[in-house]
Parts: C-alpha cells; sequence; structure tokens
C-alpha cells in the first residue's frame, strides 16, 4: 500500500484523529494525527491485515520552535511498506501524548529518550525517566531554547 | 592421647535473600562503559536494568550547530568499529536531498569498503564474544587479520579506525595503487581463518555448551523490539536491507541472506546469533570478489561531484542502511541553510540492548554475559 492508501483507510476507520496526508517535494509522505487518536491508530495500523506494522523502525522528537513534533516511523515485516507519522504538539510547556510502549517495546526507550532530550511526557509510559543524561540533570538539551548550564551541582563547569 | 571432643555448632536458620549487583561500569566484559543492575536470586538472574549515558556527548546537539559536511566525522565517533558503514546512510541520503548522481567506480568503491568494514566488525564481534567465553585463541587470529583491513583502510584515508573517507557527493581520495590486490589477499586470508575458527571455537564442545539455548530470543519479540542485524536473523526473521530494499548498488549482487536455523540449540539462541556473523563474513567476501569483477577499472575524479557549498532545499527525509549490527539510520530536516534542523539518529546497538532485559531473565550471572556479547553492542553508538 502506498501513503494515500493507507491515509484514506485510516480515515475511513477513524474519522477526525486522522487529521491530514501531507505530500511534498523532498519530503516523504506523512500522515499527520492528532494526539488522542495516536494510541487507537498505532493499534489498528499494527494489528489489522492490510496495515500489519508490526515494527517500529524510530521514534523521533523535534522541536519545531512553535511547537513539538513526535514523529513515528513504521516498517511492516509482512506487507513491505513504510509509513510516516507525525503528532504535533502545540502547548509548549506541558507537551504530553498517549504511550505507545504497549504496542510497540522499542518505543519504551525511544520514548524515554525523547522525555530526555525534549521534555515530552509520554502518558502510560511504565517508567519514564531519563536515559542518557544523569538522572539528577535539569532542563532538556535538544530544545531550541536550551541554555548550557554554568555550573553542575553548585560546581562551575570550567568552559 | 587425648580424648575426642565433640562440639555443637550452630548454623543458624539458613536463609536466601534476593541480591543486587552492580555490573560495570568499568568491566571488560561490558564491552564499554555501561552499567548493569542485576537483581539475583542465588545465581539465577532476576531483573537486568541496564543504565546507559556514561558516553553521552549529545551528538544530535553538536549536528544543529554544524554544517553538513562537518557532521559525517562526529558520525564516525558513534559506532567506531564499523566507521565506513556509519557514513553510507549519512551520506547517500544527503546526495538523495542534494540531486547528486556520483559515478559508478565511486559506488562500487563504497560498496568494497563497506563491506570490508563488515568483515573486520563481524571479526571482532567473534572474537571478544569468543573470549567472553574463555577461548583465547581465535582471539589471537581474528585480530591479526581485522589489522589487515585496518591497514588497507589507513592506506585509503589516514585513519585506521575514524576514516571520514564518504563525502559528500564523492570520495575523499582515489584508492591507492594495488588496491585490488590487497582486497583479494584479505579475502584470501578472512576464508583461511574463518575455516580455522569454524573448528577452533564454533563447534568446540565447551563453546557450544556455553551458547546454544543460551538467551533465547523468539522471533516475534524481536519484532516488537524492533532488533536488526545479526540479533533479529539469529531468531531466524530474513530482515536485510541490502535484499529487502536495495540501496546504492547492492542489487547487483548475489548473495544471500543468512539466519540462524537453531542448529545446536534453539532458534534464536547465543550460538545462533554468532554463526549468523560468520557467515555474513562469506557473503560479504562475494559480494566483494563481485564489485572487484564489475567495477569500472579507469581511475576518476573521486571529487568531482563534491558542491563546494552545501545548501539543500527545505526537506526531511529518512535515510537507512544495513551497519553490520543492523540497520542505522539518520532522519535529518533540513530547513534550506547550512546547518541541519535537525539530526536523529537511529542508534542501532541502543535499539539492540533494549532487548536484554527481555532475554535475560532465569539464567545464571555468566550466562548474562554471554548474552550481553551475543548482541555485539558499541557503546559509543548507544551514548551518542
Amino acid at each position: 500500500m502506498n501513503a494515500k492508501e493507507i491515509f484514506d483507510s485510516l480515515k475511513a476507520e477513524l474519522g477526525d484523529g486522522i487529521i491530514e496526508l501531507v505530500e511534498e517535494q523532498h519530503v516523504e509522505p506523512f500522515i499527520v494525527v492528532s494526539a488522542d487518536t495516536i494510541l487507537e491508530a498505532s493499534l489498528v495500523l499494527r494489528d489489522e491485515p492490510q496495515f500489519l506494522f508490526d515494527y517500529m523502525v524510530n521514534l523521533s522528537g523535534v522541536d519545531a520552535k512553535d511547537s513539538f513534533v513526535v514523529v513515528y516511523h513504521l516498517y511492516s515485516m509482512k506487507h513491505k511498506h513504510r509509513i510516516v507519522l507525525k503528532v504535533i504538539l502545540s502547548d509548549r510547556e506541558n507537551p504530553t501524548i498517549p504511550s505507545v510502549e504497549r504496542v510497540w517495546k522499542t518505543a519504551n526507550w525511544h520514548e524515554r529518550e525523547a522525555f530526555d532530550m525534549f521534555g515530552i511526557i509520554f502518558d502510560g509510559h511504565p517508567n519514564l525517566i531519563r536515559i542518557l543524561s544523569p538522572y539528577d540533570w535539569e532542563g532538556y538539551p535538544l530544545r531550541k531554547d536550551y541554555k548550557t548550564p554554568e555550573t553542575y551541582k553548585g560546581l562551575k563547569v570550567p568552559y | 592421647m587425648s580424648e575426642i571432643k565433640t562440639f555443637e555448632i550452630d548454623f543458624g536458620k539458613v536463609h536466601s535473600e534476593r541480591m543486587r549487583l552492580n555490573v560495570g561500569p568499568q568491566h571488560p566484559s561490558t564491552h564499554g562503559v555501561l552499567r548493569l543492575e542485576v537483581e539475583l536470586e542465588g545465581e539465577i538472574v532476576t531483573e537486568v536494568v541496564p543504565h546507559i549515558g556514561y558516553l553521552h556527548r549529545c551528538f544530535e546537539k553538536h549536528a544543529e550547530n554544524m554544517t553538513y559536511p562537518q557532521v559525517i566525522p562526529y558520525i564516525d565517533r558513534m559506532d567506531y568499529i564499523a566507521a565506513m558503514n556509519n557514513e553510507l546512510p549519512y551520506v547517500m541520503g544527503m546526495e538523495k536531498l542534494l540531486d547528486i548522481k556520483v559515478n559508478e567506480r565511486i559506488e562500487y568503491i563504497r560498496v568494497i569498503c563497506a563491506e570490508l568494514n563488515r568483515i573486520a566488525n563481524h571479526q571482532l564481534a567473534v572474537a571478544t564474544f569468543g573470549l567472553d567465553s574463555g577461548a583465547f585463541t581465535p582471539f589471537l587470529f581474528l585480530f591479526r587479520d581485522r589489522e589487515m583491513i585496518i591497514t588497507l583502510f589507513e592506506r585509503l584515508s589516514g585513519g585506521r579506525l575514524l576514516y571520514n573517507y564518504f563525502w559528500i557527493g564523492g570520495l575523499m581520495h582515489e584508492v591507492p595503487p594495488n588496491f585490488e590486490e590487497d582486497c583479494r589477499a584479505i579475502i584470501k586470508q578472512v576464508r583461511a581463518t574463518n575455516a580455522e575458527t569454524m573448528n577452533l571455537l564454533i563447534y568446540n564442545k565447551i563453546f557450544i555448551e556455553r551458547t546454544a539455548n543460551v538467551g533465547i530470543l523468539p522471533a516475534d519479540v524481536a519484532v516488537n523490539f524492533a532488533c536488526s542485524g545479526p540479533v533479529i536473523r539469529g531468531s531466524g526473521v530474513p530482515y536485510d536491507i541490502r535484499k529487502t530494499e536495495p540501496y546504492s548498488i547492492y542489487d547487483r549482487f548475489d548473495f544471500n541472506v543468512c539466519v540462524g536455523r537453531g542448529e545446536v540449540g534453539t532458534v534464536g539462541d547465543c550460538w545462533d546469533r554468532n554463526i549468523v556473523r560468520m557467515e555474513e563474513m562469506e557473503e560479504s567476501c562475494k559480494i566483494i570478489e563481485q564489485a572487484l569483477e564489475q567495477m569500472p577499472k579507469e581511475p576518476c575524479d573521486v571529487r568531482e561531484f563534491v558542491p563546494k557549498r552545501i545548501k539543500p532545499p527545505k526537506g526531511e527525509f529518512y535515510s537507512k542502511a544495513e551497519n553490520p549490527k543492523g540497520e542505522l539510520g539518520f532522519y535529518i530536516i533540513s530547513d534550506g541553510g547550512l546547518k541541519p534542523t535537525r539530526v536523529r539518529s537511529r542508534a542501532t546497538s541502543f535499539v539492540n540492548l533494549s532487548v536484554l532485559p527481555e532475554i535475560s531473565k532465569g539464567y545464571m550471572v555468566a550466562d548474562l554475559i554471554m548474552i550481553l556479547g551475543s548482541l555485539d553492542i558499541v557503546l559509543g553508538e548507544i551514548d551518542r
């Protein structure tokens, strides 16, 4: 199935939660999904026989200056097709999105990393703690407005 | 003669309790700076919690503050065992975005370098895995051969491990003279040593006892955890991007995808993951031989298509390639400027390590080390 067919059948199944299909030059076609629908859409995409997206390749957080974007790259072992989902979180203060950890177990570490780097909160994640930076780190390093701290635990950082 | 006395010794009540043990961060068997928090019931592992991030230098933040070609040396330092393979997806993706078509000879040189580096990586993986299980001799043999490959790369690029050899739109230099003969000599040596290693290590009774039926990873769990490379192929899933979605010129070569068959144990155990690596070395040799045959012989200007100023159009893409350890992908977003907006790397070892808590429950501490070794992780890539 190509992106258009996937979008059409997903839209028929879930309605307004599936917002739009974006096909531009130099961009892999992606489907924009609302944050409330992402868990439902993931289950449909994984289990329905025409999709069978059983392999989550990648989950990335992106800082788009006025909002945060969570990007899902999916692949199907059986049908060998790919699709990209995007969820746009416009609330910069408190970006929250349901976790897809129980759909694809690999999302566990990817979501922890997105939380660590961007401060995106994944609702329903079993163990949402920092993964790459120290557990007591303050701030979210990959945000565009992140300032490198001058001290760490009272010690001056040398440069 | 003194008379015999009997003592009554009270041993108290014997009881068992769960114990928490730290493995690492500084320990040779963790293959880098990885800390495993292990909960034990006697000698049986009941829970494993990996703590990573000791080498974290936020590569993704660095990349946002550099121009596109400057990112390549940082990518080398992610998986420093297979740096050529790391550069490939990034370079290919950038070329796709910039609409550059490199010439045939460059593609062939890239494939040969990537496959040679795959052999070097698998040699190191098998050697250190043998070392984990107590076999020291194969380690020496395999490292001797790996040295030949590294010396060849040193002549290509000047670096032994970190090459910066693939550039966007070309290569750093044309290959040195005698490149073809050197490649053939390496293949010959690799095949000889592999045959020896099969007898010495792989079919060794002690090695089979240590690895067969240990750390079984069922195929559905492997897919759900998005494992890739020898880890998923060891579980019997023939997922290899070189075959499923051929990139570069991989569709021109005849090679097999090796999968685990459960020859001495169950499908998906440590032994299967290891035999997949051994067999893949032979497949890589086959690819190199075919590439040397087909390659245009005339040297060309390898910097002909390298753009002076790299300013890709606004866009985004996910570019992927088959690393020796699995699927390595780069999700790059460009806003039309000189620097990328976001470079997200789908690090292979990061994803492969996340399956460790799932497959190591119920085995002994010594088996845990074997399972970790069979996943073939590089901490430089996990922590980025």
